[in-house]
């Protein structure tokens, strides 16, 4: 791999895995918590977070040089507000159904920390196509993070998956799964895994590093 | 203390480190007309994006309403084929309703359903009562020969998976919606009886909904719905039944 596109796969990784806003940053709770209901769910919320911080971080990107520091924050809200807007008109030309299942969390799209957060630190700094990228990467971050959420409370307090029915007629479903307890029941035990992986690789490091010594 | 001068000398040493050390170089304040071009600009482009996504989608979202409404009417009266949108006014009285507007103050929505001959099939009209976790807005279909509601389909409503939701899929609890009961009175002011729901197992007569076990706040919630609604449409709606029978 040559270094630019080492450089841009990092870039597009980072919001992937290192800096995963659900489980690394835990940022953009509210919507993590709130729709995570089912995969279908989740899995659109995601999208429609991922457009507009692409989108929104393109945008922020190519004006960053004509943007003067006093007035960036108005700058970022307004073209963060367009998008969240365009993509609100979108869902309800796709589905009604999931528009209303996913109510007033399309519109608070606009105050997710995630996406004014990427424009601040990333997109001002960066040219349009680095920004999109690991606009990229965060969104497709989020999204994986809302579906690790959404599959599980799907399968538990529905039954279901992508709405089939996966069990037999014997099955009951676990309903807090899916009441906001299940919520955070379920992100605790993802955090909970997530920070015993990192655990882990640490102290795989510090044995090796042990034994490194030991051998010297 | 003693020597005035060494403590204004050192301030005056410290307080510009202090303030370099707070604030890297601070270039000076952007003029004003570079904020007003980037706002000006910004705010022209979004504003194409937003106009552009709203024409753009304007046609797909109305029709998905209008197949969303269709969807609700059709499934409380199985025979109906097409649907027209009328208001009753406050004053007694109904008009056909034009364009997506709001309706007049006052003025009650509802929907005359015709079967495949253009005859009425039922009306159709919304209802909502507070719930256990909020409104429960439902739609319920009323068919005038037996001026009964003969079924209900629910708008919105965020009742507990698995309790309150029940009100969708409870064969006991929507076959009270077979006819339930909701003739006027003799001078048609308001309902002869009014429509409530009673603990389940203790209904006794045809104006009365049978709740589910368990999800009784929610089968109240459905009998207050269609009560309150009935009580302010149908005494609008009868005397001009007429008018709607066949489709104009």
């Amino acid at each position: 791999m040559n270094p630019s596109a080492a450089g841009t796969w990092d870039e597009f990784m980072e919001g992937v895995w290192r800096q995963n806003p659900v489980f690394v940053m835990v940022l953009g709770m509210c919507p993590t918590l709130a729709v995570t209901v089912s995969v279908v769910n989740a899995l659109s919320m995601g999208v429609s977070t991922m457009l507009v911080l692409i989108a929104s971080c393109g945008l922020v990107s190519m004006m960053r040089n004509i943007t003067p520091k006093e007035v960036r924050i108005a700058v970022y809200i307004v073209i963060i507000a367009t998008f969240v807007t365009v993509v609100d008109y979108a869902i309800q030309a796709i589905s009604l159904k999931l528009y209303d299942a996913l109510g007033a969390f399309i519109q608070l799209i606009v105050v997710n920390c995630i996406i004014l957060g990427r424009a601040e630190a990333h997109a001002a700094k960066n040219p349009p196509l680095p920004a999109m990228i690991n606009a990229a990467g965060m969104g497709i971050g989020f999204t994986i993070g809302l579906l690790a959420l959404g599959t599980v409370r799907e399968v538990l307090g529905a039954g279901t998956l992508f709405g089939v029915t996966l069990f037999g007629a014997g099955f009951q479903p676990w309903v807090i799964m899916v009441l906001p307890p299940g919520g955070f029941f379920v992100l605790g035990a993802w955090l909970l895994f997530f920070s015993w992986l990192e655990r882990r690789k640490l102290r795989r490091r510090q044995a090796k590093l042990v034994e490194a010594t030991q051998n010297a | 203390m003693t020597e005035p001068s060494e403590p204004s000398v050192s301030a005056a040493k410290v307080i510009p480190i202090a303030v370099a050390g707070a604030t890297p170089p601070v270039p000076p304040a952007s003029p004003t007309a570079p904020m007003i071009r980037t706002l000006g600009l910004v705010s022209a482009i979004c504003g194409l994006i937003i106009v552009g996504a709203y024409q753009g989608t304007y046609d797909a979202v109305a029709a998905n309403k209008r197949i969303a409404t269709e969807r609700a009417v059709f499934k409380v009266i199985p025979a109906a084929q097409s649907i027209a949108e009328y208001v009753a006014l406050p004053g007694g009285g109904i008009e056909p309703r034009v364009g997506a507007g709001d309706t007049a103050p006052g003025g009650v929505k509802f929907f005359a359903a015709y079967d495949a001959g253009g005859k009425l099939a039922g009306i159709a009209a919304e209802g909502g009562a507070k719930g256990y976790a909020d409104t429960v807005r439902i739609m319920f279909g009323y068919a005038p020969d037996c001026q009964c509601v003969v079924g209900i389909g629910v708008v919105a409503m965020r009742e507990t998976p698995g309790i309150g939701d029940k009100i969708i899929t409870d064969k006991n609890f929507l076959a009270n919606f077979n006819a339930l009961d909701v003739k006027l009175k003799g001078d048609l002011s308001a309902l002869a009886n009014e429509v409530r729901a009673v603990k389940h197992g203790a209904k006794t007569s045809p104006w009365q909904i049978d709740a589910i076990a368990g999800a009784t706040i929610t089968s109240r919630a459905v009998g207050r719905a269609i009560n309150d609604s009935a009580q302010v449409l149908l005494p609008r709606l009868v005397p001009n039944l007429d008018k709607l029978r066949s489709k104009s």
